[in-house]
């Protein structure tokens, strides 16, 4: 009887998809934005009871067509929109496309442009392994880590702030170096960075790392083995806490990398744990750069120390005063400006390690004023799809660390 | 760093013959061409060879070039070799009416959302393809963004009535 009724209510109100009353599991919907999403993206599970059966994801939502609006933009126009992508680290994303533009131009940077780069790409990977790091610990029930190490994400921001006035979207450098040498607050701030966040840090680790109630939640969660994060093509700290040590630093340094000396840490099961574990290193290793990198620079002496940017005229913006004062700087400043140097054609595939992984710019200039094609490899939109074998199994409170042990950023997945 | 650009080179001549053309090194990166229909046979060679050993898709996307009549679209292939530390491009060419090609999910699983990407913004169609659905633009959108007939927005477009965006229909 009771089913005769609801026959009789499925078909004259709502429309159930085929076999949904049958059925023994349950679909759920984690997302759009629910906040342990870490961003607008959608999961839909299927659970039986709280066993996961099986996940779709759905990402998009906040695609912003940066590929196509690069098309009609000149080069330093495109830099606030590779802001945009992993906007937890959007140092790394504005040095990766300088850096790509440069490979094209055949632009070579001074070495102090390259160190002062380096500290700032290391603090920004530093500030993207804080927020992964301790939002891990969130997801899993402890709030306090967060909020602890969470004022010197902001320390690394006021260091940006001085660099380039802005924060989160910060739009650093131009072709060629940077706008403006540092100033002194930018060097008396980051040498309360190296002096206290290792402290920080130190603590942020005893809280957790060998705390028992985090290991039994991470241990063995979501793990994948080395060969089958490379086939879903990992890169970058999820990789690296498989097994395999790939760092795009190493194999291909970029921004004379290869003038400091530091570790890749690895992980063997490639879980939550190992993912934490690596991330946490890394920021070690990551002062540890800053460290050689901030000794280096003190190197320079006179005329030297004062160097922050290459001499690329068709690129680079001359000093404001002389455009008042002077026809060619008046010049360049108005063709830059006005996007009207023509970018020698040319294909130049370049990438860097982002904070999560390998980010590749793949430029193709037919010699217009702005880039014929343009696509971004964006770490984090090539590994999600591994998401769905993640958790196939797992509880759904799994689900909840593995997804934010990721490090996924909404932004950069969507591009 | 055993591995050359000049001994991947004989490698793929050797096994293709004639088949892989266009062969340049643009910024240091073996870049060459073969026939659509052979793609996957060549990732396969590339991927199991034990000398050549590219075994890391690290990006596939196209690029449409609309006056290449019968080659508008072009799937590019980046690969990376981690032993011995070699990247290399390689490029098919499809016509536009006809955008069939064969799918490298099954050697690749990165390639499923990759080459979801790839249809989602030109229409490539990936034969074999496990779940071939848009994944960034909607569903119910129905031509291919990121071709070159679909020109930015002309900013000075007075026809839409659109204040939200600073974009009145009354100037």
């Amino acid at each position: 009887m009771t089913e005769e009724i609801l026959q009789q209510h499925t078909k004259n109100h709502i429309q159930l998809p085929e076999g949904s009353i049958g059925k023994t599991t349950t679909t759920l919907n984690l997302g759009p934005t629910h906040p342990a999403t870490h961003g607008v993206f959608q999961n839909i599970l299927e659970v039986d009871g709280e066993r996961i059966v099986s996940s779709e994801a759905t990402v998009g939502y906040i695609h912003r067509a940066f590929e196509k609006i690069a098309e009609r933009r000149p080069l330093y126009q495109i830099t606030p929109l590779t802001d945009r992508l992993n906007y937890c680290s959007a140092p790394i994303n504005n040095m990766g496309w300088h850096m790509t533009c440069e490979k094209l131009l055949h632009v070579e940077t001074p070495k102090r442009v390259d160190y002062l780069r380096v500290i700032i790409m290391e603090l920004a990977r530093t500030a993207d392994h804080i927020i992964c790091n301790s939002v891990i610990g969130v997801d899993s029930g402890a709030l306090s880590v967060f909020l602890y190490v969470m004022q010197y994400r902001e320390l690394i921001y006021e260091i940006y702030e001085e660099i380039c006035g802005s924060r989160l979207t910060t739009n650093i450098g131009r072709i060629g170096g940077f706008e403006r040498n540092f100033n002194a607050t930018a060097w008396e701030k980051l040498e309360k960075f190296l002096n206290e966040f290792p402290g920080a840090l130190r603590e942020f680790e005893n809280l957790l790392q060998r705390n028992r109630i985090f290991m039994d939640r991470t241990i063995g969660a979501g793990p994948i083995s080395g060969e089958r994060a490379l086939n879903y093509g990992f890169t970058g700290p999820n990789l690296r806490a498989a097994g395999v040590d790939y760092d795009v630093r190493v194999q291909n340094p970029y921004c004379s990398y290869q003038d400091f000396d530091f570790n890749i840490p690895v992980g063997t099961t490639g879980d939550v744990y190992d993912r934490w574990l690596v991330r946490n290193q890394e920021m070690w290793e990551s002062l540890k750069i800053i460290r050689q990198a901030y000794e280096k620079i003190q190197e320079f002496k006179g005329q030297e120390a004062e160097v922050y940017h290459a001499n690329v005229p068709e690129y680079y913006l001359p000093p404001k005063q002389d455009v008042y004062t002077k026809m060619e700087a008046l010049i360049w400043h108005f063709k830059i400006i006005m996007g009207e140097t023509n970018i020698p054609s040319g294909e130049v595939w370049h990438s860097v390690e982002g904070a999560n992984g390998e980010l590749g710019f793949y430029l193709i200039s037919d010699g217009g004023r702005a880039p014929y094609r343009l696509h971004f490899r964006r770490p984090c939109f090539v590994y999600y799809q591994a998401f769905e074998e993640l958790i196939k199994g797992s509880m759904l409170a799994d689900a909840v660390i593995v997804l934010s042990s990721l490090n996924l950023i909404a932004g950069e997945m969507d591009a | 760093m055993g591995l050359t650009n000049e001994r991947i080179k004989e490698r793929l001549i050797e096994k293709f013959g004639e088949s892989v053309t266009g062969f340049s090194e643009p910024f240091g990166m073996l870049t060459f061409e073969v026939p659509k229909e052979m793609n996957l046979k060549l990732l396969q060679f590339l991927h199991d060879d034990n000398e050549l050993k590219f075994r890391f898709l690290t990006d596939l996307q196209a690029v449409h070039y609309p006056n290449d009549k019968g080659r508008e679209l072009a799937v590019v292939y980046h690969l990376h070799n981690f032993a011995d530390n070699v990247r290399i491009r390689c490029k098919i060419f499809t016509d536009i009416e006809n955008p069939d090609v064969f799918t490298a999910t099954r050697l690749y699983e990165c390639a499923n959302w990759m080459e979801r990407e790839t249809y989602d913004f030109f229409g490539v169609n990936f034969v074999g393809h496990p779940n071939l659905k848009r994944i960034l633009n909607v569903d119910e959108m129905d031509y291919f963004p990121m071709r070159k007939e679909y020109p930015m927005e002309d900013q000075t477009r007075i026809d839409k009535d659109d204040e939200m965006f600073g974009r009145g229909g009354t100037f």
